[in-house]
């Protein structure tokens, strides 16, 4: 395998009783990054990763995993990846341990090989005292990790995670990212939906935002912000008759009308250099400033730009 | 460690998938007390009420019932199969199953070889509650092995049905009261408990038409001549066709996808 791609969606649509839940949607995840999918509720984020994994029939387009078509080649396909669904599918019914082991017997190790296996992803995520607990006593946060555990038994070339921080507490979600970022280190891929901002922006190497089942943008996260954001820059003014004259220079030098709330001017700006340029022209007016802030764009923006939701 | 992905035979993960069944049971013996105490129930309660005024007294009853139950047993020991495995669609374990690199038959086979421990229990607590009662057939003790072998591939053969059920269906309750309307309609409207004969002409019909009535009618021959009856031929051949037919369905309903 020369080339260094991963997952390859083209012209990828769902029509659900004549209702287009994705609609041609194209995109290439590379070997060894973290993918993003990034969408309100409804977007369609968990209908294009059940189509990718082969848990659903695309309406129309064409998916390969690294080069087998899932069509063609759907067993060789799924023996590359591991999926974590959007609500934890472990079995209620028995242990930890036997949920693994099973899963590691179904994925084709032997029984010693399975054994071992076992062990190490019961250390791994902190499920060694639980191990022969039941599954109905485990907390949300256990149930992720069993579930991602057993994702990761075969070591899959690539990972699905639907949602994988949904319903976890801070620490527990931090522990996950590290978990997450633990797996690229070794050489896997990822691939995972998300609502957070805050998680596609610290984990995803690039973001693919998607919404009524469109794909709207795709990028790294600094380039989306970039693209889409705004940086802005509020200061305060000292004496209030300097308010409109400062006001008026602002506008001019950052070429943005600038929102005044009571002594605080905020302004949007492209440039570090259109800054340089409206703070030398308020101090050669001799007009006093203080707290001067800068805010660089969020991925929030981004969100809040371009996507509209279900409601 | 690199983890070698040996290629394991589609028998091996059947072979899992029903361990995993057992170990569910296992960790719940609860589940299989509705095989257990519905026959005994049965058995004591028809026995006692009906014996009487059908054939003059509980002793001469036990051969007319002993299969009735028998094959009512079977029936609701085989409609758990569909239950189960909606259960299981339900919890989202099954998509889990289909993005794993094996034959998409192997969950369901699996379930399903689990579930012959259900009827071989269902079987025998029918059987000994028929015994401690009085039922003694009258032929070598061989036949009633061949009479339990064929009621466990009868109720085998059901399961699937139920299985295909379970898969189409909308929900696990919805799977709950369609299995126990059927068992209901199939095991009463059958000679299961009363001879044919008494019953009115409309209902007579129905009661032939019922294939329960034949699968009884097969084991009762053998009970009472110890001979390996046409009927019981013909029972075997139409199970077989039922699993041959309902496990093609099964598994087209299970690949089906949206
Ligand atoms: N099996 C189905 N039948 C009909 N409509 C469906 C089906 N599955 C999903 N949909 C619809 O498709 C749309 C996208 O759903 P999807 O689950 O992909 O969204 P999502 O982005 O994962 O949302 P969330 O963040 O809430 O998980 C929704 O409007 C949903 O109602
Ligand atoms: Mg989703």
């Amino acid at each position: 395998m020369q080339n260094n791609i991963a997952i390859n969606v083209e012209h990828l649509s769902k029509t659900f009783n004549n209702q287009k839940v994705v609609d041609d949607v194209s995109f290439t995840v590379k070997k060894g990054e973290v993918f993003g999918l990034l969408g309100p509720n409804g977007a369609g984020k968990t209908t294009i990763l059940r189509m990718i994994t082969t848990l659903l029939k695309p309406t129309t387009g064409n998916i390969t995993i690294f080069d087998h078509d899932i069509k063609k080649d759907s067993k060789l396909a799924r023996s590359t990846f591991g999926v974590t669904g959007q609500y934890a599918a472990v079995d209620e019914d028995i242990t930890a341990k036997e949920n693994l082991l099973i899963f590691s017997r179904l994925n084709g190790l032997s029984k010693k090989e399975a054994q071992i296996r076992t062990k190490e992803l019961l250390k791994e995520f902190s499920l060694e005292k639980s191990a022969d607990k039941s599954i109905k006593e485990f907390s949300g946060g256990m149930r992720r990790r069993l579930d991602l555990a057993i994702s990761l038994i075969t070591r899959p070339e690539i990972i699905f995670l639907d949602e994988p921080t949904t319903g976890l507490d801070p620490r527990t979600r931090t522990q996950m990212w590290d978990t997450i970022r633990n797996l690229v280190k070794h050489g896997s891929t990822v691939f995972l939906t998300t609502q957070y901002l805050e998680e596609a922006d610290t984990l995803a190497d690039r973001i693919a935002v998607i919404d009524h089942g469109k794909l709207i943008r795709i990028g790294t996260p600094d380039k989306l912000k970039h693209e889409i954001g705004e940086s802005k820059m509020s200061l305060k003014i000292i004496k209030n008759i300097d308010i409109l004259p400062a006001a008026k220079i602002l506008q001019n030098a950052l070429n943005s009308k600038p929102q005044i709330i009571n002594n605080t001017i905020t302004t949007r700006f492209k440039t570090t250099e259109q800054i340089i340029d409206g703070l030398s022209q308020l101090s050669t007016d001799k007009i006093n400033v203080s707290n001067l802030t800068i805010q660089e764009p969020s991925l929030d923006d981004v969100f809040m730009a371009l996507t509209i939701g279900k409601n | 460690m690199e983890i070698k992905k040996n290629r394991i035979s589609t028998i091996q993960n059947i072979n899992t998938m029903a361990y995993r069944n057992l170990l569910k049971t296992l960790h719940n013996p609860d589940h299989l007390m509705d095989v257990l105490i519905q026959p005994v129930m049965f058995m004591i309660l028809f026995g006692y009420l009906f014996g009487g005024a059908i054939a003059g007294g509980v002793h001469a009853y036990l051969p007319i019932i002993v299969p009735g139950i028998l094959i009512q047993t079977i029936l609701s020991a085989a409609s758990g199969s569909g239950t189960q495995i909606k259960e299981d669609m339900e919890t989202g374990i099954f998509d889990r199953f289909k993005t794993l690199p094996i034959a998409h038959i192997a969950p369901l086979a699996g379930q399903l070889l689990a579930d012959i421990l259900r009827l071989v229990l269902a079987i025998i607590a029918s059987l000994t509650t028929g015994y401690l009662m009085g039922w003694r057939p009258n032929v070598a003790f061989g036949w009633i092995v061949v009479i339990i072998l064929i009621t466990v591939f009868t109720g085998w053969a059901i399961s699937w049905i139920y299985a295909f059920i379970g898969l189409m269906a909308k929900s696990a309750t919805m799977v709950e009261s369609i299995s126990l309307m059927t068992m209901l309609l199939l095991s009463f409207l059958s000679n299961a408990f009363i001879p044919i004969n008494t019953l009115p002409k409309f209902l007579r019909i129905i009661a032939n038409l019922n294939p329960m009535t034949h699968v009884i009618t097969a084991i009762r021959q053998i009970l009472a001549t110890g001979t390996f009856s046409n009927t019981a031929w013909i029972v075997l051949i139409s199970d077989l066709a039922i699993v041959l037919i309902f496990a093609s369905l099964t598994v087209w309903a299970y690949n089906r996808q949206n």
